[in-house]
């Protein structure tokens, strides 16, 4: 069979989600820059975005009557600003640090261990 | 307003207005103005606007009840008795504060107040000294100086106003319980007075002296009122009287007989009435029945015995009050207090209470009761008459010559002369509280009490001198025979008439008028034994002689006010019947005139009338006696004291016994220290021993015991609960410390165990979930 040709169906989504969510995962292991880190944890979050997109979409779903409307996209879009705003946040940690420490590496950040 | 409604408002106003100025005192003490004298003057005030009442009051019910002539008024006069306020009724028992007014009431009144005026007005000089802070030489503290203290003069005035209060209700009062009240009232005022030095041991001493010999009295007092309040049922004068001596019908001299009342008779024959009740169907017919048996039963004398015992109950309160034998020890140590004090309290009013007292329940007593408060009134009356020939002290020369004068009125009011007790009273009031106040005068000027260290102090004292010297001929009874005399003349010869009008009925009883008449010599001879000594012959003591000097003269004035009623106190107006002995008479208690006889346990004792004794043949020789007595006793001291043809030291070695005999008190104190005092301290020291050896022991004891248990209970504690607790958190401590090193810190690991723990959850999901759990 080949790949190709074959449809794109709700699958094929779940893989390219699954497979960022899984390269988000790895970046946010293991980079060491807090700057890679939140790049991976929007990864993750597409990842996981991306299937919220696929299982709302009436496309995707031939010859399924049932349906969940609009609640995927809804979860989406929720997601999204959730990521803007996470983003947003993050940045301003990763800067404060940057300007007390001249760094970005998170594992410096271990000053509450001592 | 007619008297019945003018009269309560005059001496209720009079009353409460000494009350009023000592609430003032009370709150506004030291800051009442003039550096402090504004106290005195506030109680000045209340008892001058007290004294204007009562005088006002006097004078209204002389005008609506004129004198009669030498015999009392044909018509009895009703006493106004009536209820202020009722406080509160617990079944028959009704408590109010009532007033009972008669003659007797309007003339103590003003007897009291006015003495009371005098005493204040004196006080402010006498007292100045407290204005300032007082060093108080006789006190030594235990660092070897002697006292400082704030001066105390507005308390002497708050105490001074309190007691006047209470006076003044006592003789108002118009029940049995009120009378109490005030009675224990006038005590705390005499208590307060006397320890008012209380930093001096002699002067707290004699206060608890006089208030716990007092109690004793009380305790006859306050049984003799429940015999009395369980037989009649009442507290009210009015009503006791009027149970006591009814109406009656027959013949005048009948006419309020001493009754036994129901009451009395019914206590008495209470068996009887049980079984009258047990044999009869129904109550009613019990109580016709028991009706028409009272008078037998009263013939037969049951209840007569109640009414003894509530007399002479009554009579025990007089006798601590009044400083009776066996109670008089109280009033010499008495002396402690403040020279007016001893003149107010310790004179004139509050000890002549037991004398007022036994002449308001006069109705009440029976021959047998009479009888024994004629010879205590003698006992008492020789006994401190011949300690008084010996003292030193001049106010205990004083002292003692009012218990021998309480003796006195006593004697006269137990041998039946009920006015010529309470005419003594009166008398009595205004020249010992003269002679007190001059006293005190004399001991301001010299600093000293003893008599031996005075001497010559007439030039430097004229006014005092002059005054006391009237006191001691008023209360010698000095005057000119058949004509005209100083009060003293006029009472004390009453109290002998009586008594020799009583001794001719009574021979058995003779000596009774001897004793009186040996002790109206010894009074003579005593008083001017302490008016020689003290202003008379040459100077002593040259350091107190240089020192002397006259009163100023707020003390003075009152002085000389007390001697022009000394004088006239005995005197009626010229040309009318008015005067203190009509008053009196026309105060008598209704059946009280006309003498008594057969008492029941008595029955050969007689009650001459009093009227008797205004018969030409008891009247002139009485006066002759009284007189050549008092003239010898004079000589006798003139002899010794001022002529000095007999040596006083050869004379006390002679008869050194008696000397030694009087000079000690004829032993009384000791005799009760060994008798009563020695007893309870030793009572209270084996209670005292027990309490330390057995009570202090057993709490110990209970306390070691408590202590061993809860040391078990903390070492429980420690081991057990902390242990349990301190495991629990050691557990958790070494929990954490291991679990510690999971955490690195590091996002990363975190991040990678987030992940393996979830591909190891969804491993483990994978391999152990069951398909039919999931449903299909």
């Amino acid at each position: 069979m080949n790949p190709l040709a074959e449809p794109v169906t709700l699958t094929h989504y779940l893989v390219v989600g699954a497979i960022l969510f899984v390269c988000g995962v790895v970046c946010m292991t293991a980079k060491r820059n807090a700057i890679g880190v939140l790049m991976g944890i929007e990864l993750v979050l597409n990842g996981a975005n991306l299937n919220f997109v696929a299982f709302g979409s009436e496309y995707l779903r031939s010859g399924s009557t049932e349906s969940i409307g609009l609640d995927g996209q809804l979860m989406a879009l929720f997601v999204i600003v959730l990521a803007a705003a996470e983003a947003a946040m993050a940045l301003a940690i990763a800067l404060c640090f940057y300007n007390a420490h001249a760094t970005v590496d998170v594992d410096q950040a271990n000053e509450l261990k001592r | 307003m007619d008297l019945e409604q003018l009269l309560p408002l005059l001496l209720g106003l009079a009353w409460l207005l000494p009350l009023a100025s000592f609430a003032a005192i009370v709150f506004f003490g030291p800051r009442m103005g003039h550096g402090g004298r504004g106290a005195g003057y506030a109680a000045i005030g209340a008892i001058g606007a007290s004294a204007v009442l009562s005088i006002v009051a006097l004078a209204a019910w002389l005008i609506a009840h004129p004198l009669g002539g030498e015999h009392g008024p044909a018509h009895p006069v009703e006493a106004i008795a009536g209820d202020w306020y009722p406080l509160a009724v617990f079944g028959q028992l009704k408590i109010t504060i009532g007033y009972y007014i008669d003659g007797l009431t309007v003339a103590m009144f003003a007897m009291v107040s006015v003495v009371a005026l005098c005493i204040h007005v004196y006080s402010l000089g006498y007292m100045h000294e407290e204005l300032h802070e007082v060093t108080d030489p006789l006190v030594t503290l235990s660092n070897g100086q002697t006292l400082k203290r704030r001066g105390r003069f507005h308390r002497f005035f708050q105490y001074l106003s309190l007691f006047c209060f209470s006076m003044l209700g006592l003789v108002v009062a118009g029940n049995a319980a009120m009378v109490f009240v005030f009675w224990e009232l006038v005590g705390i005022c005499s208590y307060l007075l006397i320890g008012f030095y209380i930093e001096r041991k002699s002067a707290s001493n004699a206060a608890n002296k006089a208030f716990i010999v007092n109690r004793v009295g009380d305790f006859g007092m306050i049984i003799g009122l429940m015999a009395l309040f369980s037989g009649l049922g009442t507290f009210s004068f009015d009503e006791v009287f009027q149970q006591v001596r009814p109406a009656g019908h027959g013949p005048a001299a009948h006419a309020h007989a001493l009754t036994v009342p129901d009451g009395m008779v019914r206590a008495a024959a209470r068996e009887r009435i049980a079984e009258i009740y047990r044999a009869s169907p129904d109550a009613r017919q019990a109580e016709t029945a028991i009706g028409e048996r009272l008078p037998a039963w009263r013939g037969e004398g049951l209840g007569y015995g109640l009414l003894v015992v509530a007399g002479l109950g009554i009579f025990c309160g007089c006798v601590g009050k009044s400083a009776q034998f066996p109670l008089h020890v109280w009033l010499p140590d008495a002396m402690e207090g403040p020279t007016p004090v001893s003149a107010l309290i310790h004179a004139a009013t509050m000890v002549a209470a037991g004398v007022y007292l036994v002449g308001r329940f006069y109705p009440v007593f029976t021959l047998e009761v009479l009888l024994v408060i004629a010879i205590v009134g003698c006992l008492t009356l020789l006994i401190a008459a011949t300690i008084a020939l010996t003292a030193t002290d001049i106010k205990r020369v004083l002292a003692y010559s009012t218990v021998s004068q309480l003796g006195y009125m006593m004697l006269a009011l137990g041998v039946g002369g009920w006015v010529a007790g309470l005419f003594h009273l009166f008398t009595h009031a205004f020249f010992k509280a003269l002679l007190f106040l001059g006293s005190g005068s004399v001991i301001h000027a010299t600093g000293t009490n003893e008599m031996p260290r005075m001497g010559g102090l007439l030039r430097k004292m004229p006014w005092t001198a002059g005054t006391m010297l009237v006191g001691c001929l008023a209360i010698s009874g000095a005057g000119i025979p058949f004509v005209i005399g100083l009060s003293g003349y006029y009472s004390k010869d009453g109290i002998l008439a009586q008594l020799y009008s009583f001794a001719g009925q009574n021979p058995p009883y003779a000596w009774l008028f001897y004793a009186a008449a040996g002790g109206a010599a010894l009074t003579a001879f005593y008083m001017f034994r302490l008016w020689f000594m003290t202003f008379l012959g040459p100077p002593r003591d040259d350091h107190v002689h240089a020192h002397a000097h006259e009163s100023p003269r707020v003390m003075v004035v009152p002085l000389v006010v007390l001697a022009v009623f000394a004088v006239i106190a005995g005197w009626n107006v010229p040309w009318t019947a008015l005067g203190l002995q009509p008053l009196l008479e026309q105060a008598r208690p209704l059946g009280t005139a006309e003498g008594a006889s057969h008492g029941r346990f008595l029955p050969t004792l007689t009650m001459p009338a009093e009227h008797l004794a205004h018969a030409p043949e008891i009247h002139v020789p009485v006066t002759l006696i009284a007189f050549s007595v008092a003239l010898a006793g004079f000589l006798l001291a003139g002899a010794i004291y001022w002529w000095r043809m007999l040596d006083a030291d050869a004379i006390c070695r002679t008869f050194w016994p008696v000397h030694d005999f009087l000079r000690n008190k004829w032993w009384f104190d000791e005799l009760y220290q060994f008798l009563f005092v020695r007893p309870v301290l030793g009572c209270a020291a084996l209670a005292a021993a027990i309490d330390r050896a057995v009570i202090d022991g057993l709490a110990h004891a209970l306390a070691g015991a408590v202590r061993l248990l809860s040391r078990f209970d903390d070492w429980i504690d420690r081991l057990l609960v902390d242990g349990a607790v301190n495991a629990t958190a050691n557990v958790a401590y070494e929990a954490g410390l291991r679990l510690r090193e999971v955490q690195t810190g590091r996002v990363r690991h975190y991040v990678m165990w987030v992940a393996a723990g979830t591909v190891g959850l969804f491993v483990l999901v994978m391999f152990l979930w069951s398909y039919t759990l999931a449903g299909p």
